[in-house]
């Protein structure tokens, strides 16, 4: 399986990076040494890719009819009640919760899809401006000071993740900027992310002891998220693209 | 060739109102149009309630805030929005919790409404800023950028490097 | 010998010029309204939403764009394949491909969701972006028509404008290659996907900018009563039809290709039999009006020599063309994707349904200010500048074409 193979390139990826630090750690003066331990990134350092963040999604503990993690996202991020005008085929959503039945067997399913974060992500290919782009830690972002508005991100999208916002918007949460005429998505919270907090989904789906969600460092073997994907099968949605998504999911 | 002149004219208005299009789509976020032109000096703002330090009313002297903020902001934009880096000094949400004040009945003003600290000063030089459609315009949080006694913090130990790409730099208004 | 061709600007002082000139400013007029209504009210005024996110603005401007592409082969015939009898079209060919173009441009830029960040467009580059390559491709198409114009109006360079005739073809031709893969790269979707879509959309501007020609053609010297003989007319005619059957087999062989891969059975049947609407726009409009009837009044041996059949099928074809991508664009969107091959899937955000587009009357002015625009620069331009031979008559053009058949 491609699984097995996107795994294992991971692991390399994280050897190499890992080893590229510490011979750049060993550079800078001797005495001096940079930490790469889990604790906070200081507020003045960029991310790095060292690091490839990612949510593991059990569809087995995930009850149907459940709506959790996409409120607390709402909340969060200030979606879901901000556009009056809209109609619902114009309103946003970061993320979704979707119902699944096997046509032939009756198999059935429920699950959250937002932003898969691949790793290649189409969106980013399609972007004329750039504004679409993946930081260097495996999160997609839109960059809506240099987002035109186009769309063809949105067309380009397996997932259907994106949204574009329909209409002029007011109160916006500070830590999450979002106006009219610009396209936006599951940030995978990374405003909280980067003071080394979970995202809202996540931390909403433990709160009420589902812990459906697990987020964590792909690239990190001891973090939860990886312990868990060596354990147990995990598959990407369409893994056929290959786009190597940083959403997986068990169960499906 | 006179008898070309006006089918040329209708054709140079149409093409310019063509062009002039998006522009007049966001005209009426300008403020303040129909005021009397008044020297700078003149101009009323209303004051913070707080000071950055005891020796400095804002982040950077307020000459150097008053020609250069678009540039600061500008420069912490890009390094958020990418680099995922989070200092307090330059964010502009600090900027809205510090500007934005409160009126008779306690509730914050939008930073941007008109006589308001950004409106009041871009709407005399007449420039229009785009950040407010998508920022927040009022304080939601508490401010994590303590006042200081001296002007040194730990939010300083990135200075503005002369790397800036010019080209961002020369948009940083309209953005 | 052949008469020596004389280019001349018309006359432009008729009541029916000024009422021309007037009526596609009004429209222009009614567009730019419409336009900032939408711009400032945003886009929630619209058809256009978050399963349908490109409407009848996108559709308008590829037709406008794609024929603008098509419009400059007549020109491309005469100089890089050496047909005489092209040549004195060749500068309204190169014409009506900068103002078909401008128009196009015109409405996919305001439809922009921030049209006020134009400049980010022109600053900012993603170069794996097929729109940033299209952007570059727009800008230079423009750039090489106008010096190829030049070259050919300019008596002094005239020798020159071979070599640029050749650079304008072979820059159109990746133009549109261009605009197709706009669609064919875009691997999720179970309606595009294909390399076929950057040949098919090279192949419909031939058809959509001939039949524009065409048109063009016959109400210019209509109107300004300029003799256009029957040798330039019948072949323009025979060689879209031409266009038209090519235009066909592309999109047999791109549906056979779809109907052999039972992947893609849910779009080909959601196209072909029960898609509602665009089922019958595909088969009614585009199959039938625009592609099969004005085939058979250009190649019939009475009707396809009258003049207003002529000109109906040419409009036939731009008919057609609208339908063809409505039913590419907006019904390739409004098939929904296809997340679990299999399984039944059901959302508050319309996952596995089929969404419905109506197209408000703003975005549909939009469009037609666009095309408007197009015609207002061409009505403009061939007052100002020689862009039409005196005469098209066939003596005027080659005496020998008539009796040869060459």
């Amino acid at each position: 399986m491609s699984e097995s193979s996107n795994l294992a390139d991971i692991a390399r990826r994280n050897f190499l990076t890992r080893a590229g630090a510490v011979t750049g750690a060993a550079a800078i003066a001797p005495g001096v040494f940079l930490s790469v331990t889990a604790s906070a990134r200081p507020a003045d350092e960029a991310v790095t890719a060292r690091k490839r963040w990612g949510i593991l999604v059990d569809t087995n503990k995930c009850a149907s009819g459940c709506n959790d993690c996409v409120t607390a996202c709402e909340e969060e991020n200030g979606w879901g009640h901000s556009e009056p005008e809209s109609n619902p085929e114009q309103k946003a959503h970061w993320i979704r919760t979707v119902d699944i039945r096997n046509k032939s067997t009756g198999f059935a399913k429920t699950l959250p899809i937002m932003c898969q974060h691949c790793e290649t992500p189409p969106c980013v290919d399609v972007c004329p401006t750039g504004a679409s782009f993946r930081r260097a830690d495996g999160i997609v972002l839109v960059d809506k000071h240099i987002c035109i508005g186009c769309r063809y991100c949105m067309m380009a999208c397996p997932y259907k993740a994106r949204s574009f916002v329909h209409e002029d918007l007011h109160d916006q949460k500070p830590w999450a900027p979002r106006g009219k005429g610009t396209v936006e998505s599951c940030t995978m919270c990374v405003q909280r992310v980067d003071k080394d907090r979970i995202p809202a989904c996540v931390e909403a789906c433990s709160a009420d002891n589902h812990n459906a969600l697990i987020f964590g460092d792909l690239y990190d073997e001891n973090s939860e998220i990886s312990k868990a994907l060596k354990a147990q099968d995990s598959v990407e949605i369409r893994g056929d693209l290959g786009l190597n998504t940083g959403i997986r999911y068990r169960g499906i | 060739m006179s008898q070309f002149l006006p089918a040329l004219r209708v054709f140079a208005v149409l093409l310019s109102l063509l062009l002039l299009l998006p522009q007049a789509a966001t005209a009426d976020d300008d403020d303040g149009g129909d005021k009397e032109t008044l020297p700078f000096s003149e101009l009323s703002f209303p004051e913070p309630e707080r000071r950055f330090s005891a020796t400095q009313k804002c982040v950077r002297p307020v000459a150097e805030m008053r020609r250069n903020h678009m540039t600061y902001i500008l420069h912490q934009r890009d390094e958020t929005m990418h680099e995922g880096i989070r200092t307090r000094q330059y964010s502009l949400e600090e900027c809205v919790n510090c500007h934005a004040v409160k009126n008779d009945e306690g509730e914050y003003v939008p930073v941007n409404g008109p006589d308001q600290f950004c409106a009041s000063c871009h709407s005399y030089a007449s420039v229009n800023i785009d950040c407010f459609q998508c920022h927040a315009t009022k304080p939601v949080r508490p401010s994590t950028l303590h006042t200081q006694s001296s002007t040194e913090t730990e939010h300083t130990t990135r200075e503005l490097s002369g790397t800036i790409n010019p080209l961002l730099a020369s948009e940083g208004p309209a953005q | 010998m052949k008469l020596s061709l004389n280019y001349r600007e018309i006359e432009g002082k008729s009541t029916g010029f000024w009422i021309l000139l007037g009526g596609l400013a009004l429209i222009i007029a009614l567009a730019g309204g419409a336009t900032l209504f939408m711009e400032h009210e945003g886009h929630h005024v619209t058809g256009m939403s978050n399963q349908i996110v490109w409407g009848m603005p996108h559709v308008f401007a590829i037709f406008l764009i794609v024929a603008a592409s098509g419009a400059l082969n007549v020109a491309s015939i005469g100089t890089v394949f050496g047909k005489p009898l092209y040549k004195p079209l060749g500068r309204l060919s190169g014409l009506l491909a900068i103002a078909l173009l401008l128009g196009g441009l015109v409405v996919l830029v305001l439809d922009l969701g921030r049209p006020d960040r134009l400049i980010v467009a022109m600053t900012y580059y993603n170069f794996k972006s097929i729109f940033a390559w299209n952007i570059i491709l727009y800008n230079g198409f423009l750039a090489v028509t106008i010096v190829y114009l030049w070259l050919m109006m300019e008596r002094r360079m005239n020798k020159y404008y071979k070599p640029a005739g050749f650079v304008a073809f072979v820059w159109r031709l990746i133009l549109t290659t261009g605009t197709g893969s706009i669609f064919g790269f875009l691997v999720a979707r179970q309606s595009y996907d294909a390399a076929i879509m950057a040949p098919m959309f090279v192949i419909m501007s031939f058809s959509y900018g001939l039949a524009v020609f065409i048109l063009v053609l016959m109400a210019a010297y209509n109107w300004t009563n300029r003799p256009l003989g029957d040798v330039i007319l019948y072949r323009l005619k025979n060689l879209l039809g031409v266009f038209i059957a090519a235009v066909l087999y592309f999109v047999l062989v791109f549906n056979l290709t779809n109907l052999y891969a039972t992947e893609h059975h849910g779009i080909e049947r959601f196209i072909l039999l029960d898609g509602g609407i665009y089922t019958k726009l595909f088969w009614i409009v585009q199959i039938g009006i625009g592609s099969l009837l004005p085939l058979a009044m250009i190649y019939h041996p009475t009707v396809g020599k009258s003049r207003p059949a002529i000109a109906t099928a040419a409009a036939l074809v731009i008919v057609g063309a609208f339908a063809q991508l409505y039913v590419i664009l907006i019904g390739g969107q409004a098939y929904p994707l296809v997340l679990f091959p299999g399984y039944e899937v059901s959302s508050a955000f319309f996952d596995g349904q089929i969404t419905s587009y109506s197209p408000s009357i703003w975005e549909i002015a939009l469009g037609v200010g666009g095309i408007a625009l197009a015609l207002l620069i061409v009505t403009v331009a061939v007052r100002v500048l020689r862009f039409l031979p005196e005469t098209l008559e066939d003596a005027a053009i080659d005496p020998h074409a008539a009796g040869s058949g060459k």
